[in-house]
């Protein structure tokens, strides 16, 4: 039972062998994906052939390392710039909600609050595929009835970064929402009696005690941008983002750089997600 | 301080709207109109439901979907029980000292980007791979097997991929559990199976929603995992819907296929809300 | 004297509900006048209005000969100290306190002096780069009442800003608010549940019962002379005993108690004989085993039922000899009735002037 009750050895024990046998699943494909981005041998795969850098730094016609792989270091900067936009579309407009959707109100708040929960339901694959086709029909409209050749309607940059934030946005509202629902009001209030404007109010005072929670919603949102795939693969043009760009190459077969790319990115997901944590658990302190 | 309100009203609402209505509303909608629209043999556009006609004559369509759905029920349900035993460990069983370690081991991998998760488990399953070393090895087996490309992989690779969508909510609504709860029903005489249906289960409902629910439709929507690993005739229907979309360029018939699917999330959804007597807007914070 | 607040037939009105129905008051420039009542009386938000954060349905608010009426709050020349303080946590004790000097736009270096000067008067000079939640409890008290001040408001508002401390601090930042406020001399307008903080601290005190004014008067009249049944039992501990007049003459009634006793008694207004009553006696109105030379005094036994020892506020719970009522008296500690037991028969007496009572509603 529980650690305050008495209980048996073997309940013990096989408690503890399960919970070790589920951090092994866990574990296991990343520690392998990762070892093996240190492999000497042409595939990701074993026997042990010796340590090796070059799948990181190798310059050579057989052997192009990451650092040297200009397709997939391009495809790591597209990511880069899409999630930097998609985050800061997102915590703008999540922070708007949050405040319009605990602060404000207005009629019709209920229906407004569900259509912003709605992406929650809407499988990212739908996501992507609606936004493909309802922006194609603005592109034909406006070049029909204007002339206007709208680069944003077409698959590309601008639409990968507006598919994501549709989702993302609602994170965003849901995390800043939870903070915002347990500040004081009276503080505001204060600030009123002392003078403050609404806009100073929340510049000096509701900013400030969101900040915490602005920031980890930011952080979760870049990330959620930079891995995501599902809605993007119906919205990407010819720049790929990393995840679509290792898909194609994991579907057409594997060499150990794949591993070196996986490698990056697990010790900077988790690197990020160490400061991220430690950040907000000295807030909340 | 009434036209001050105003002002603030208009100044977050803008965005919210423009956000809810350009990239989910009006695309849902889209989607909804072109899904009824076909091309006619002169080659113009023309009502019909004909793209809904196709979807129940062509078995392979149909049952596509069936799969799918009462794969992402299995998913869903094999992932409850794996997690379950974790998040009661985690909050109950083991000294609080590791407690804070163990849930960030438990989170930390799935920072990671999904489709390097897969790939893991592709060099670690596939013929090649480093289970069928091991095994050769110590002599198990005599001669390397594929274990990628069939649906119990898939299966597992599906709850890995949405483990921690279950694990967070369980761990949240254990934490809320009273330990003094359990050691009374102990008290009073209950085993450890009456404990865990009487006391934590129903405890633990809205938890088990919600991570259900999100599981679920995440399952649902999943392109990357079945098609990775996935067998080549064990078709996911977010496949079906990538290959209207791109393969063949029948937009329209893809629209009802996005429909279809859609429309099974949200009766997903809303059963489970319902069979539970949950609401979205509980389950969501 | 000038009138600094003037609040002229003020009511609100949520949905069906009256929370302040047609109060009318007025608080001269220096003076320390609260607001007492129960909570749930309507006194917050009386203050809120006050405030400008909640807008009255009718009436008028004056401050200093201006009308207040749609003014926002951050216009307004009052400030508030809420009931949790509201200091921002997010900002030191200096920024908690410059920050309205800086919605003013004042320029830095009055800013600093100003804050400089509050810090020394509410006596935490050096303070400025704490946090808040570095600060004591009666630290932060003085911070919210530093970050008003530093206005200098027309009038400060208090919204029972002691409920939140612990009783000894309670105790000792009632004398040091009331000495703070003669050494600034602003107007203070406080509220509150608790009529100790109302007597001590107030030069004034207005009585709130169900969103009106039960009586405005001294904290020695309102003890003393109470106006109303409701002033009388929330204003200090008094016992009431319900009775029907016997004879009323000029300046005394006589009475009949439920239980049979006939009292003599002062009353406020002239009653007809046979009217319901209720008698309002204070517990330390009643003198135990009076010595039998003392005029004027209205006698009766009383039954012992127990003896509650609280120091200096010690009382006796008794019986009226063969009835049910219930009494309290006050037994003071001076050995002189240690001999008292519990079940035994005593005479308690009190004097004609020393009761007030009200025809029964």
């Amino acid at each position: 039972m529980i650690r305050s009750l008495p209980h048996s050895k073997t309940y013990a024990l096989s408690f503890k062998l399960y919970i070790i046998l589920y951090f092994t699943f866990l574990f296991a494909p990343l520690l392998v994906t990762c070892v093996l981005a240190f492999n000497d041998s042409q595939f990701p795969s074993l026997p042990w052939k010796g340590f090796t850098f070059e799948w990181f730094t190798g310059n050579l016609p057989e052997r192009v390392g990451i650092f040297h792989d200009q397709i997939n270091l391009d495809s790591i900067w597209v990511s880069g710039r899409v999630a930097f936009f998609v985050t800061l579309l997102s915590v703008s407009v999540g922070t708007c909600g949050a405040f319009l959707f605990e602060q404000e109100d207005f009629r019709f708040k209920p229906f407004l609050y569900f259509l912003m929960l709605a992406p929650l339901v809407i499988p990212g694959v739908i996501l992507g595929i609606s936004i493909l086709m309802f922006s194609t029909i603005l592109g034909i409209y406006f070049e029909e009835v204007w002339n206007l050749d709208v680069g944003l309607f077409r698959p590309g940059f601008w639409l990968v970064v507006l598919g994501q934030f549709s989702f993302i946005a609602t994170l965003v509202t849901l995390v800043v929402s939870a903070r915002l629902r347990k500040f004081d009001r009276t503080l505001e209030e204060a600030a009123l009696n002392l003078g403050a404007n609404r806009f100073e109010v929340i510049w000096h005072i509701t900013l400030k005690f969101l900040r915490p929670a602005i920031l980890g919603s930011a952080a979760v949102a870049y990330l959620m941008s930079f891995e995501n795939f599902n809605t993007t693969l119906f919205l990407v043009g010819s720049e790929a983002t990393l995840p679509i760009n290792l898909y194609l190459q994991v579907r057409d077969g594997s060499t150990p750089v794949i591993n070196a790319i996986s490698f990056l990115l697990i010790v900077g997901t988790s690197l990020a997600a160490l400061t991220n944590l430690y950040f907000s658990r000295k807030e909340s302190q | 301080m009434k036209r001050q309100t105003r002002w603030g009203l208009f100044l977050f609402i803008t965005p919210v709207l423009l956000w809810l209505f350009l990239l989910i509303v009006l695309p849902q909608i889209d989607l909804l109109i072109m899904s009824f629209r076909t091309e006619n043999d002169s080659g113009d556009m023309m009502w019909s439901v004909s793209n809904y006609l196709n979807f129940f004559d062509e078995p392979i369509y149909w049952l596509t979907f069936v799969r799918t759905a009462i794969y992402s029920v299995l998913v869903t349900f094999l992932t409850f029980l794996i997690a379950l035993p974790v998040a009661f460990y985690i909050t109950k069983v083991v000294t609080p000292r590791y407690q804070g370690f163990l849930t960030l081991l438990l989170l930390l991998p799935f920072w990671v980007s999904e489709l390097v998760r897969v790939y893991g488990w592709m060099i670690l399953l596939r013929e090649s791979g480093v289970f069928n070393h091991f095994l050769l090895k110590l002599g198990i087996l005599n001669k390397p097997i594929e274990m990628l490309y069939n649906d119990a992989t898939m299966v597992l690779g599906l709850v890995y991929t949405s483990m921690l969508f279950m694990v967070v909510p369980l761990l949240s609504v254990m934490e809320s559990l009273d330990n003094s709860l359990i050691e009374a029903a102990y008290d009073l005489g209950a085993n450890m199976w009456t404990i865990l249906f009487r006391i934590i289960i129903p405890h633990a409902t809205p938890g088990i929603v919600s991570g259900s629910i999100v599981v679920f439709m995440l399952t649902l929507g999943n392109y990357l995992t079945p098609n990775l690993i996935g067998g080549k005739n064990s078709l996911w229907f977010t496949e079906q819907i990538y290959n209207q979309f791109i393969a063949s360029f029948n937009w329209n018939q893809g629209a009802a296929f996005g429909f279809l699917l859609l429309f099974l999330s949200s009766i997903a959804v809303w059963l489970g809300l319902k069979l539970t007597k949950q609401s979205l807007r509980k389950v969501v914070q | 004297m000038q009138i600094d607040l003037s609040v002229q037939n003020v009511t609100k009105k949520f949905q069906e509900f009256t929370a302040v129905n047609s109060v009318s008051f007025e608080v001269e420039k220096g003076r320390f006048f609260s607001i007492l009542g129960p909570s749930g009386c309507g006194k917050t938000t009386l203050l809120r209005m006050i405030a400008g954060l909640t807008e009255p349905s009718s009436g008028t608010i004056d401050i200093r000969g201006k009308s207040m009426i749609g003014i926002p709050p951050n216009k307004r020349p009052v400030n508030l100290i809420f009931q949790h303080l509201a200091l921002f946590p997010m900002m030191k004790v200096g920024e908690n306190i410059a920050f309205g000097l800086q919605r003013r736009g004042e320029n830095k270096t009055v800013i600093k002096k100003k804050l400089r000067a509050i810090l020394e008067r509410v006596e935490l000079s050096g303070f400025e780069n704490k946090k808040i939640d570095q600060l004591s409890g009666g630290q932060k008290q003085r911070v919210a009442i530093a970050r008003c001040l530093v206005l200098e408001p027309a009038v400060l508002l208090l919204d029972e800003p002691l409920g939140a401390l612990d009783l000894k601090l309670r105790e000792q930042m009632k004398v040091e608010l009331k000495k703070l406020q003669a050494k600034v001399g602003t107007t203070f307008v406080y509220i509150t549940h608790d009529q100790s903080e109302a007597l001590v601290m107030s030069d004034y005190v207005a009585v709130m019962n169900h969103g009106e004014f039960e009586q405005i008067d001294t904290p020695q009249n309102l003890y003393n002379k109470p106006k109303t049944p409701f002033v009388a039992q929330f204003v200090g501990d008094n016992n009431a005993w319900s009775g029907r007049v016997r004879q009323c003459n000029e300046s005394t009634i006589e009475l009949e108690t439920v239980e049979g006793s006939i009292f003599r008694t002062k009353f406020e207004e002239a009653l007809q004989p046979g009217t319901e009553v209720d008698l309002f006696l204070r517990p330390e109105a009643m003198l135990i085993q009076p010595d039998p030379s003392i005029p004027n005094l209205n006698r009766f036994e009383v039954v012992v039922k127990s003896i509650l020892f609280d120091g200096a506020n010690s009382r006796l719970l008794a019986n009226p000899f063969n009835a049910d009522t219930e009494l309290l008296i006050a037994l003071p500690q001076n050995r002189q009735y240690d001999y008292i037991q519990v079940n035994d028969k005593i005479e308690i007496g009190w004097d004609e002037e020393s009761a007030i009572c009200f025809p029964r509603k």
